[in-house]
C-alpha cells in the first residue's frame, strides 16, 4: 500500500457501542479535507431514532433552503440504527442511504442490505455524512481497527465500476481473509458518472463463495451524487462482529426472539413464498395472475410469456443452497445469485460474473414493462446496471417510457442514434445502457429520467404534452417501482402520497384493497395509508428489512383480528427494538416514533420547494386507460365499471366517450382520497403538517416549524 | 462414528446427565446450559441432544458448523456470529442458546452424560448414519 496518498489522517479512540448506538458520526468534508466527530445528543435518539432519522437530521443540518443535488454542501448520509447489526433476527443488517436527489430535488431515503451499516457502527459511528466535492478522485478509508480515517486519492488506475473496484479495494485494504470478512464498500459506476438515476452498492463478503457481492441502495440517484462529489469509495473496515456487538441490554431477549423466527422461516417459507430458494422473484408470477406485472410501460398487467422469467425460473438460474443472507442470521436468504453467467455484451463481454438477484423489482422493470421476456438479457442488464452504477428500477421504468414513445413516433432511429428501442428490443435497452457508462448518445438523454425526458421530447422532438405526462410513470421525478395500480385506488395514493416519491417500501395495498376490498371507504384506504407507511417508516429507522415481517407468516396469523398488520412480528420487532436499546415501548409508540420523521421529512421536502398537494400529483397512467389499445385490452372491465360506478350506458357511448368518463371519476376520486389521507396524517388541504400535529408528536423544533408557519 | 443415544424406557427422569453437561462444559450446574436435555411428557421420557444429523452446516453464514474426521459437528466459537439460525433450523431442537452465552452450543459425544447416568439410559454408540432413538423430531 506504498502507492497510498494519504490527503487526510483523522485518528480517533473508538468507543463501545452500547445498547445499539456508537454515541457519535463522522463527518467528512471531501473538498475541505475535513474529518470530525460528532455526538449523538439524547435529542436525536428520542425524536430521529437513528436511521433514516439520523441521516434525515444531519441532512437538514448541512443544507440550505435553495440547495441542490449537485452543491457541494448537498451530503450523502448513510445510518443503519439501533438494531443493525442484531444477529439473531432476520433482516438486521440494513443500512438507509440519504441525499438530496438530482431526480427529485427532494431528500431520497433508501434502504439497503450489506455489511457497510453495521460495520460502520462497530467500527465507532452510528452514521457518516460526507460533504463537499473533491478536485481528484478520492477513496475515504474508516479503519475501525486502527481507529483511522483517512481522505486518501485514488490513483490513475483505479477502476470505477464496482465489480471491479471492489476486488481492486479488496487487495488494497484487506489482504487477510479475515480482513475481507471485517471490509464493506459502498461505491457506485461509471453509469453514475453520467446518469441522474446512478445507484450505490454495498458490498458484503460472501464466505461461503469467497467472493464480493453487492446490494443496491438504488433509488433517488445517490450513486450520481456519490460520484458528482469524486467520491470513488467508502471502505470501512471493522474491528469484529459478533452476537453482541451492539452490546443489547437484554441478550436473551433477542435469542429468544430470534431463534423462534427463525424456527418459523424454516417451517414456512418452502410452503409459502419460498424466498429462500428464488427470492423476491416469487412474485412474478403472482402478479401476473392478478394483472398487477407492469407490462409495456404499465399499459397491461399480464403477458402470455411470463412463465419464461417467474420464479420457478430463478429457481432454476440461481445457486441453491447457500445461506444467501445480506446480513448475518438472515434466514429468509433473498440474497440470491446467479454464478458464473457469461457477459455477452459490453466491455466485459466474455467475462464470467456473478449476478446479484436479479430482485422482482428487476425482472418486473427491464423485463416484462420493457417487453423483454429473456432471462439471459435480464440477467445482462442486471449486471451491468449493478455495476455502472445504474438503479435497476429507474432504468427499467425509464427504459419502458421510451420505449412506448419510440413506439408512438416521438422517438425513431434518428433521434436514438440508430437504435431500435421497440418494446422487446433486449440489445437496444443494453446498448443505451452502455452508452451511459460511456456518457454518450442517447444514453446521456435517458439517463436524466423520466421527468426530464418528457421536457426534453415536448421542446426538441414536438412531442404531445398531454400524452407524454400521462404515459410517464414518474412522480416527484423518480421513476415507479413495478406494481400495476389502476385498480387500486389506495394504491395509487401509496404511491402518490409517499415524502420521496413512489417507491413501494412505504405502503404496498393492492390486495388488500383490490383483491380482498378491505379498504372499501376512503376513510379505511386514509387509515391504511396512515399506519403502513409509518409502520414501514419504522424498519429504516431501526436498521431491520421489511421482508421477514410478511414475506413468511404462521398461518395462525390468519385468525388474528388484524391480520394485514402480523402482530406477532410486530411483537417481535418489538421485543428486538426492546433487548437492543433497553428501553421499553408500546406498539403506538412505534407508530409515533415513524410519525415523527416521517412529518420531518415532509417538512424537509417543504423547506426545499416541494411537498405540497401539488406534488403529489401522479400521472394518469397509474389511474386509468391512456389510450384506446389500454381500454379495448379491458374493455369488459372498464365498461361493467361505467354501468356499476356511473350508470352509464357504454354501448352508447364511443371510446373516448368512455375513457373521458373514466378519466374524470378516478381523477376525482383521487383528489377526494388525498383530502382523506391528509386529514388523517394531521395535514392541512394542501398537504402541510399542522402545528398542532407537530406539537403532539414533539416535533415542534424552532426551524421546523418556522417552514411550516409559511404555509399556513 | 460414534454418537449419543438415548433409551427412554430406562430413563428416571433424575436430569443428572443435564447437571454434569453443564458442569463439564461451562463449569456451572444449570440444567438451561446442559447440551441435552430431558423431556417428560405424559408418563413417558424424550431427550432433546444432536445426533450429529448435520443439518445446521448448510445454514451457517460463516461457516462455524463443521463435521470433524469422527463424523461429530463441531462449532467454531471464534467463526459464531451468534445468530442462532443454526437453533431454528435444527430439526432436532437440539442446538442451545444461553443469555449468558453469545455463541449457541451443542452436544459433540462426549459420553460424561452417559457414564454418570445411574439408570444407563444414556451411553455412547457407534452407528452408521445419524439418527438415534428417543429424539424427536
Amino acid at each position: 500500500m506504498s502507492d497510498r496518498n494519504i490527503l487526510t489522517e483523522f485518528t480517533y479512540e473508538r468507543p463501545t457501542v452500547e445498547r445499539g448506538y456508537a454515541g457519535q458520526t463522522l463527518y467528512v468534508d471531501v473538498s475541505d479535507r475535513r474529518v470530525a466527530a460528532r455526538p449523538v445528543t439524547a435529542m436525536m435518539k428520542e425524536k430521529f431514532v437513528g436511521g433514516r432519522g439520523f441521516d434525515l437530521w444531519l441532512l437538514w443540518n448541512g443544507v440550505r433552503d435553495t440547495t441542490r443535488w449537485n452543491d457541494p454542501e448537498n451530503e450523502i448520509v448513510i445510518s443503519t440504527g439501533p438494531c443493525g447489526g442484531t444477529t439473531q433476527y432476520p433482516g438486521s443488517g440494513k443500512s438507509i442511504a440519504v441525499t438530496i436527489s438530482p431526480l427529485t430535488g427532494i431528500p431520497i431515503d433508501s434502504n439497503v442490505g450489506g455489511h457497510f451499516g453495521p460495520y460502520l457502527k462497530f467500527a465507532g459511528w452510528d452514521a457518516i455524512e460526507v460533504q463537499g466535492k473533491a478536485e481528484k478522485d478520492v477513496i475515504i478509508y474508516i479503519d475501525g481497527q486502527a481507529g483511522r480515517v483517512t481522505i486518501e486519492e485514488a490513483p490513475a488506475d483505479a477502476p470505477t465500476d464496482t465489480h471491479l473496484l471492489g476486488p481492486w479495494l479488496m487487495a488494497r485494504y484487506a489482504q487477510s481473509e479475515e480482513d475481507r470478512e471485517l471490509t464493506s464498500i459502498v461505491s457506485a459506476g461509471t453509469g453514475a458518472e453520467h446518469a441522474l438515476m446512478g445507484c450505490l452498492n454495498f458490498s458484503l463478503y460472501d464466505r461461503r463463495r469467497r467472493a464480493l457481492r453487492y446490494k443496491q441502495a438504488g433509488r433517488g440517484g445517490i450513486g450520481t451524487v456519490l460520484r458528482d462529489k469524486k467520491v470513488k469509495a467508502i471502505v470501512v473496515r471493522s474491528p469484529g462482529v459478533s452476537g453482541d456487538a451492539n452490546h443489547p441490554a437484554d441478550l436473551g431477549r433477542l435469542q429468544a426472539t430470534g431463534a423462534e423466527m427463525h424456527r418459523e422461516v424454516r417451517t414456512f417459507d418452502d410452503k409459502q413464498n419460498r424466498m429462500r430458494r428464488r427470492g423476491t422473484p416469487y412474485l412474478v408470477q403472482i402478479m401476473d395472475d392478478y394483472d398487477l406485472l407492469p407490462v409495456h410501460n404499465f399499459k397491461f398487467g399480464s403477458h402470455p410469456d411470463t412463465p419464461k422469467i417467474n420464479g420457478d425460473v430463478w429457481e432454476a438460474r440461481m445457486t441453491q443452497g447457500l445461506p444467501d443472507g445480506c446480513w448475518y442470521g438472515c434466514t429468509v436468504s433473498c440474497a440470491h445469485a446467479v454464478d458464473g453467467f457469461e457477459l455477452k455484451t459490453g466491455p466485459y463481454k466474455g467475462e464470467k460474473v456473478i449476478v446479484d438477484g436479479p430482485e422482482y423489482e428487476t425482472v418486473a422493470g427491464v423485463g416484462s414493462n420493457c417487453g423483454i421476456f429473456d432471462p439471459d438479457a435480464i440477467l445482462e442488464i442486471n449486471f451491468y446496471c449493478d455495476t455502472y452504477g445504474i438503479d435497476t428500477i429507474s432504468f427499467g421504468t425509464a427504459m419502458a417510457f421510451a420505449m412506448e414513445c419510440y413506439e408512438a413516433g416521438i422517438l425513431d432511429k434518428d433521434k436514438t442514434g440508430g437504435i431500435d428501442l421497440s418494446f422487446g428490443s433486449a440489445a437496444g435497452a443494453l446498448e443505451v445502457l452502455h452508452q451511459m457508462s460511456r456518457g454518450e448518445g442517447f444514453g446521456l438523454i435517458f439517463g436524466l429520467g423520466i421527468r426530464r425526458m418528457q421536457d426534453y421530447f415536448i421542446e426538441h422532438f414536438g412531442a404531445d404534452p398531454g400524452f407524454v405526462r400521462d404515459i410517464g410513470m414518474q412522480a416527484k421525478g423518480l421513476e415507479y417501482s413495478e406494481y400495476l395500480t389502476k385498480e387500486s385506488l389506495a394504491q395509487q395514493g401509496g404511491y402518490g402520497l409517499t415524502n420521496k416519491g413512489p417507491q413501494h417500501d412505504e405502503a404496498w395495498l393492492i390486495f388488500m384493497d383490490m383483491v380482498n376490498n378491505e379498504l372499501p371507504t376512503f376513510e379505511d384506504k386514509a387509515e391504511a395509508l396512515h399506519y403502513f407507511p409509518m409502520w414501514r417508516t419504522w424498519f429504516g429507522l431501526c436498521g431491520f428489512c421489511k421482508l421477514p415481517w410478511n414475506d413468511v407468516v404462521d398461518p395462525k396469523n390468519k385468525l388474528t383480528p388484524e391480520p394485514q398488520k402480523i402482530m406477532h412480528h410486530v411483537e417481535n420487532y418489538r421485543q428486538i427494538f426492546m433487548g437492543v436499546t433497553g428501553l421499553e415501548i408500546t406498539y403506538d409508540d412505534m407508530i409515533t416514533m415513524s410519525e415523527r420523521v416521517y412529518n420531518f421529512q415532509r417538512v424537509f421536502n417543504i423547506r426545499l420547494g416541494h411537498g405540497l398537494r401539488a406534488d403529489d400529483a401522479v400521472p394518469y397512467r397509474s389511474v386509468g386507460p391512456v389510450t384506446v389499445e389500454e381500454y379495448e385490452s379491458r374493455a369488459a372491465r372498464y365498461d361493467s365499471q361505467l354501468r356499476e360506478w356511473l350508470g352509464l350506458d357504454p354501448t352508447t357511448m364511443t371510446v373516448e366517450e368512455k375513457m373521458a368518463a373514466h378519466r374524470k371519476y378516478r381523477q376525482e376520486r383521487y383528489e377526494k382520497l388525498i383530502d382523506a389521507v391528509y386529514k388523517r396524517r394531521g395535514w392541512t388541504e394542501n398537504g402541510v403538517p399542522t402545528l398542532e400535529k407537530l406539537r403532539a408528536l414533539g416535533m415542534d423544533l424552532p426551524e421546523v416549524v418556522a417552514v411550516v408557519e409559511k404555509h399556513l | 462414528m460414534k454418537v449419543l443415544s438415548f433409551i427412554p424406557e430406562l430413563c428416571v427422569g433424575c436430569h443428572v446427565c443435564e447437571e454434569v453437561c453443564s458442569e463439564t462444559w461451562f463449569k456451572v450446574v444449570d440444567p438451561a446450559r446442559s447440551r441435552i436435555r430431558i423431556i417428560e411428557k405424559d408418563g413417558s421420557m424424550s431427550a432433546l441432544y444432536c445426533v450429529q444429523a448435520g443439518d445446521c452446516i448448510a445454514v451457517c453464514p460463516v461457516n462455524a458448523l463443521s463435521r470433524n474426521k469422527q463424523g461429530i459437528v463441531l462449532l467454531k466459537k471464534k467463526e459464531c456470529v451468534g445468530c442462532l439460525s443454526c437453533v431454528g433450523f435444527c430439526p432436532y431442537g437440539a442446538m442451545f442458546f444461553h443469555p449468558d452465552e453469545t455463541t449457541p452450543f451443542k452436544c459433540v459425544a462426549c459420553g460424561k452424560c452417559a457414564e454418570a447416568c445411574p439408570a444407563g439410559a444414556l451411553e455412547i454408540v457407534e452407528v452408521e448414519t445419524p439418527s438415534a432413538p428417543g429424539v424427536q423430531a
